[in-house]
């Protein structure tokens, strides 16, 4: 392998650094927007009678700030900088990842206009207007072209793990997205899904779990399998156990959708047959994990010193604890009472907070010192990041875990004398002080990004005039 | 022999990771495969509320207590079969009917405000379910919701029911501003509804797409060209207020369930 990659390949990272400035300005965003419609939870004045800010309106804008313009960014940052790394080559088509660039970031400015004026398609995830959707397809078509095309013309023998799962990702969401989005325009506000009622609720919850499954994790995976044995100067754990995570995976993960709609109007097997392999799927997840740990077997005490790697690793903690939460909620029993709570926000943040977005933190400050030549600014403020963004997560996930059992008991509960004992706006004023935790969890969580935000300006204008890196291939 | 021919897995996973076509080709496959098992059957099977252009839907069959197959006109409201003829006629009870003008421009302002986010429509088969939002949900009575809206969570009480609950005049000065009759409420204010006046074109236009719809479309008997022509007129002066609240008042009365009948199998 060290052969062949004796030359030095000068790689297109001008699009990679982009991707990544503003992966980081997203993350900034998104979190805020969230803190903010977590505050309208717990204080309604917050939605001071303007309809654009409303929380109907602006949570959309949340779940889409942080899903596609964060992670879109993140992915598409470490996507590129790990297809050329591995592969030892070039992209495929430079232009067409500056076209990504922007038509990515021209579909995330175009979310904040329509979302606001309420343009919303009415489907979870996938709000955003039908001529919208159409760009995206567009747009993700470039990134996995140019990315597959790239993976054909690398210069290495075999195909590194992480490009196997961000290939399975990038073929995954095109089926999901298409399929999904498909619907009749009214006007350009404006469009119906052609599905109706149960059919449509199985094609959503397909989408709704397999953009959880192939983007926030597959891809997220395909983060870790490569920057975790970077940071670490560690190889990968075992090399079987991610060829039996990435297969395991890719071919399971797509049947879990139907475990949203448990109990719900569609046929039983449906519901039941999500369950199950929900729950089979904790193998494959947790032979990740700890395919990601164990890469720092006989390393650990670089955790000591190596702030990145605390977020790294972190992440795969959150990873293991939420491929656990995720089926044990999917059990038939325990979904009754969880479902159409806040217990499902707590485990989508213990994933969003604690698995996706340490990963990326820690992946964006590995890359912004290779992509600038540089040490970080302030080594400090990346270890104040770290915990900063631990306590936040944590306080929001235990928030909304608290909030949502207690929630379901409340609904559930009879008194002595057969009648149900709450009323369901007891059950709202209950979550009270939950939501303003939730909120605080959440600012503190932000809290963490402007500091992520400052010390990478700080990076690149340290940095300054050293631009086009002679980066030495990876041995991958 | 350097470690570019040394196997680590097994000849077929060395011959994949060589291979970007071929990866590409089996990835393409194995991420396929879960959702046409899921989806598919979804379409054909009896109980999924699929009934375009087959009154039986798929051979759906729910049965009385007296074991006698109920027939399908009174679950789903055919004009042909029943007593009243037209939408306007159609009484709560008649069985599954599409949205009226009205209606239909209350759900495009339910969906834009995004009300889905926090009110679920979709009533699980449970005993507290049942004591506090009423009879389970049944797949025919999303059958024409294009864009479904079940819901995923519920940070305000399930509305697949809400229809006859409450007096017009309670949703009115509960959508304009919910802490005025729910105090605890953590609503957003809507009073800025009554404010917009219904959307006409928009409304004509979507009635039409309902009816070209591939799958469940409105049945041309019921949107006739004349309906369509018509709902402008119909709705003449209305506010989105007012579409609103016809929406939610058209919620969940539309079958008339009997008790103890088994109506998901």
């Amino acid at each position: 392998m060290e052969a062949k990659q004796a030359t030095p390949v000068k790689y297109d990272m001008d699009v990679v650094r982009w991707f990544t400035i503003m992966a980081v300005v997203y993350a900034v965003v998104g979190t805020l927007i969230g803190v903010y419609v977590a505050s309208e939870l717990a204080f309604p004045f917050l939605n001071f009678d303007i309809p654009e800010i409303t929380f109907g309106r602006l949570r959309p804008l949340h779940t889409n700030a942080v899903i596609f313009a964060f992670g879109g960014c993140v992915l598409m940052a470490t996507g590129f900088y790990i297809v050329q790394r591995t592969g030892a080559t070039k992209l495929w088509s430079n232009t067409m990842a500056w076209f990504t660039f922007y038509g990515w970031n021209l579909i995330i400015v175009l979310a904040v206009i329509t979302l606001p004026l309420g343009m919303s398609s009415g489907k979870e995830y996938a709000e955003l207007p039908w001529w919208v959707d159409i760009m995206i397809a567009v747009v993700w078509l470039s990134y996995g072209l140019n990315y597959i095309m790239t993976i054909g013309i690398r210069k290495t023998s075999h195909i590194y793990v992480s490009n196997w799962f961000t290939m399975g990702m990038i073929v995954m969401i095109t089926y999901l997205h298409v399929v999904n989005s498909l619907a009749i325009p009214v006007d350009m506000a404006t469009a119906y899904s052609i599905y109706s009622g149960v059919q449509d609720a199985m094609i959503q919850w397909w989408w709704g779990h397999n953009a959880v499954g192939f983007y926030l994790t597959g891809g997220f995976l395909g983060i870790m399998y490569y920057f975790i044995p970077k940071q670490s100067g560690r190889p990968v754990f075992s090399y079987r156990l991610s060829v039996l995570h990435f297969w395991t995976l890719t071919f399971g993960y797509v049947w879990l959708g139907a475990h949203h709609l448990q109990y719900t109007a569609l046929p039983d097997w449906t519901g039941s047959l999500g369950a199950a392999i929900s729950l089979s799927m904790i193998i494959p997840s947790w032979g990740g994990a700890m395919n990601g740990m164990m890469t720092l077997s006989g390393a650990w005490d670089k955790l000591r010193t190596d702030y990145i790697l605390r977020f790294l690793v972190t992440a795969m903690a959150f990873y293991a604890m939420s491929t656990f939460d995720g089926p044990v909620m999917a059990i038939k029993s325990v979904n009754a009472l969880s479902h159409y709570t806040d217990w499902t926000v707590g485990h989508v943040h213990a994933g969003a907070l604690g698995w996706m977005s340490m990963i990326s933190f820690g992946a964006i400050y590995h890359m912004v010192k290779k992509l600038w030549n540089t040490e970080m600014y302030s080594d400090k403020l990346v270890n104040v990041h770290f915990w900063v963004a631990l306590i936040g997560a944590v306080t929001y996930v235990v928030a909304m875990w608290v909030s949502g059992i207690m929630q379901g008991l409340m609904w559930r509960d009879y008194d002595e004398f057969g009648t149900l004992t709450y009323t369901f706006v007891e059950s709202v004023s209950a979550m009270h002080p939950y939501y303003v935790m939730r909120a605080v969890g959440g600012a503190i969580f932000n809290l963490g990004t402007w500091i992520m935000l400052y010390n990478v300006i700080m990076t690149v204008r340290q940095a300054g005039a050293v631009r086009g890196v002679n980066a030495v291939a990876a041995k991958a | 022999m350097s470690d570019h021919d040394k196997i680590y897995s097994t000849k077929f996973q060395d011959k994949i990771e060589r291979n970007t076509l071929l990866m590409f080709v089996l990835t393409a496959v194995a991420v396929a495969v879960g959702g046409i098992v899921e989806i598919v059957p979804l379409f054909y099977l009896p109980n999924t509320g699929m009934c375009q252009n087959d009154p039986t839907c798929n051979n759906t069959q729910h049965k009385d207590l007296q074991g006698n197959a109920i027939p399908m006109d009174k679950i789903i409201w055919n004009p042909a079969t029943s007593a009243h003829k037209t939408l306007a006629d159609w009484q709560p009870g008649d069985g599954v009917r599409p949205y009226t003008a009205l209606e239909t421009a209350g759900r495009h302002v339910y969906i834009r405000e995004g009300c889905f986010l926090c009110h679920s429509q979709m009533i699980r088969p449970f005993r507290d379910e049942k004591d506090r939002y009423g009879h389970y949900s049944i797949a025919e009575e999303s059958m024409y919701d294009h864009t479904y809206q079940w819901g995923s969570k519920r940070t305000g009480p399930d509305i697949a029911r809400v229809g006859g609950k409450y007096s017009d005049e309670w949703h009115r000065k509960h959508l304009k501003y919910p802490r005025d009759v729910v105090p605890e409420s953590v609503m957003p204010n809507f009073f800025f509804l009554e404010k917009n006046p219904v959307d006409t074109v928009k409304l004509t236009k979507t009635l039409e797409v309902m009816t070209q719809m591939p799958f469940n479309p409105v049945p041309k008997t019921i949107y006739t060209d004349a309906y369509i022509a018509g709902a402008a007129k119909e709705v003449e002066g209305k506010t989105e207020m007012d579409a609103v609240i016809a929406y939610l008042q058209s919620l969940g009365n539309h079958v008339k369930f009997e008790e103890g009948v088994n109506y998901r199998d």
